[in-house]
């Protein structure tokens, strides 16, 4: 069901691109309108929810650990599982960005007949995670080259390696589809996976509906409908200069489709679990280290207590206390 | 804000990386490129018209060829008979850049532009020009 109404969202996406463009002329609308206010809604977006994030006070050093902590010198410390200084951090801070460490520990548990529990480690959603990232951030960079003139050498470089398999004159680029591969495995695996379908929610199968769109649209536009992607280049290089001169008519409703995706996509990430992309760097069980022991962490709430100590108690009655025969502690 | 310095200079670079095209581009939108069309082949022609139409091949040029390298070079296929029924001789040399003689004025124009770089002339040859 869940499913269902995600895939149903996409649907209707696309429709209103399609419609928009092809029965009501809307080229500026899809073409520079959108894209500017869904750029706009992701930055501020996710700056308004970083910002949100740092405003939370964190009370105490709340990691999550697989491994052991600082302790006597003869016993071994985990520095990355369990880091204790800032350098640790960063450490398993970059290990977890760039080759998602924590799900390389993904455990599957089974019942077998016995009865008998056995643990088995599951590499796949780690495997599939990473060629899905990766071959995603390949891809945006890839784009770059539609906003920049004259565009950076690197993006060519980029560009020769993830083509060189050369299929066809156009050559197939390995990212796009190892994305298009790796986004319908997480699916598939939402779907035929009974623990995961069963937590699963429409937050979950939407943005994958709208990235396999996504793809597919790009696939599609670059292997098969064929665009002009010279005009293509003229209207992003305006949009990225401020001043859109192309005549919009000229590009194929499959572009404004796809741009019309991609704009949702980024309005809707700050809305979303996307935004994981800014939280994992503000996650208090990766960002902090295990120094509770070290050093004193104060609860940031804490408001000051009034204290009146007993030598201030003295002070004050020091003479009536003598008189009265009580000892005191300084004469 | 908590640890707010830390917080601010990651904003700061996500903020740059995602305006990376403004800032790149700042204050020149580059326009599309021109293509010369007026080679000594294309004036004396009488019907300038390329094998296909303007907007098909503006498209679909690089499916054409390599329709045509697959058709040539491994069927030995050498006439294509276009949309409108005339009768072209299958060749890169003979018949693309025979008319389109400047290489530089023409192909790279856009190739540079869309940071596309084909592998046509790693096994052909490439028209002689002068530097212009």
């Amino acid at each position: 069901m869940n499913a269902l109404l995600s895939l149903v969202a996409v649907i209707v996406l696309i429709l209103i691109a399609f419609i928009g463009i092809k029965v009501a002329s809307l080229h500026f609308l899809f073409g520079v309108v959108i894209p500017y206010a869904a750029i706009a809604t992701f930055l501020i977006g996710v700056i308004y929810r970083v910002v949100k994030w740092g405003r939370t006070p964190v009370p105490f050093r709340i990691p999550t650990t697989c491994g052991q902590q600082k302790s006597l010198p003869w016993i071994k410390q985990s520095k990355l599982d369990n880091p204790s200084s800032t350098s640790g951090v960063i450490g398993r801070m970059l290990l977890e960005v760039f080759l998602f460490r924590s799900l390389f520990s993904n455990t599957k548990f089974e019942l077998k007949e016995g009865p008998k529990i056995a643990y088995g480690s599951t590499k796949w959603l780690w495997l599939g995670g990473l060629a899905f990232h990766w071959s995603f951030f390949v891809v945006l960079v890839r784009h770059v080259r539609l906003f920049t003139e004259p565009v950076p050498s690197f993006l060519h470089s980029i560009e020769v390696l993830d083509g060189f398999l050369q299929v066809g004159a156009l050559g197939v680029l390995i990212s796009g589809v190892v994305l298009l591969l790796a986004v319908t495995y997480l699916f598939l695996r939402r779907v035929f996976i009974p623990e995961v379908r069963y937590i699963s929610l429409a937050a979950d199968y939407f943005p994958l509906f709208l990235i396999m769109s996504v793809a597919l649209s790009g696939i599609l536009m670059r292997y098969f409908l064929r665009v002009d992607l010279v005009s293509i280049k003229e209207l992003t290089m305006g949009l990225a200069s401020f001043s859109v001169a192309v005549s919009l008519e000229k590009i194929s409703v499959i572009f404004y489709i796809h741009l019309f995706l991609v704009s949702a996509l980024f309005a809707y990430i700050p809305f979303s679990k996307i935004m994981h992309m800014g939280g994992v760097f503000l996650s208090p069980t990766r960002n902090l280290a295990n120094n509770s022991r070290m050093e004193r962490h104060i609860n940031p709430w804490n408001y000051p207590v009034k204290v009146h100590t007993y030598e201030e108690y003295e002070d004050d009655f020091r003479e009536i206390m003598k008189d009265a025969g009580i000892p005191v502690e300084k004469e | 804000m908590y640890d707010g310095g830390k917080i601010i200079v990651g904003l700061i670079i996500f903020v740059g990386l995602v305006t990376f095209p403004i800032l790149y581009n700042m204050g020149k939108p580059a326009a599309m490129p021109e293509l010369k069309l007026n080679t000594p082949e294309i004036q004396q022609l009488q019907e300038k018209h390329c094998v296909e139409s303007k907007e098909y091949m503006r498209a679909n040029h690089m499916q054409l060829l390599n329709d045509w390298r697959d058709w040539a070079v491994r069927d030995g296929k050498r006439v294509y008979v276009n949309s409108e029924g005339k009768h072209f001789t299958i060749s890169l040399q003979d018949t693309c850049m025979h008319c389109h003689s400047n290489k530089k004025e023409f192909c790279d124009r856009c190739h540079t532009y869309a940071n596309v770089k084909p592998y046509c002339w790693s096994c052909h040859l490439a028209p002689k020009e002068k530097e212009t």
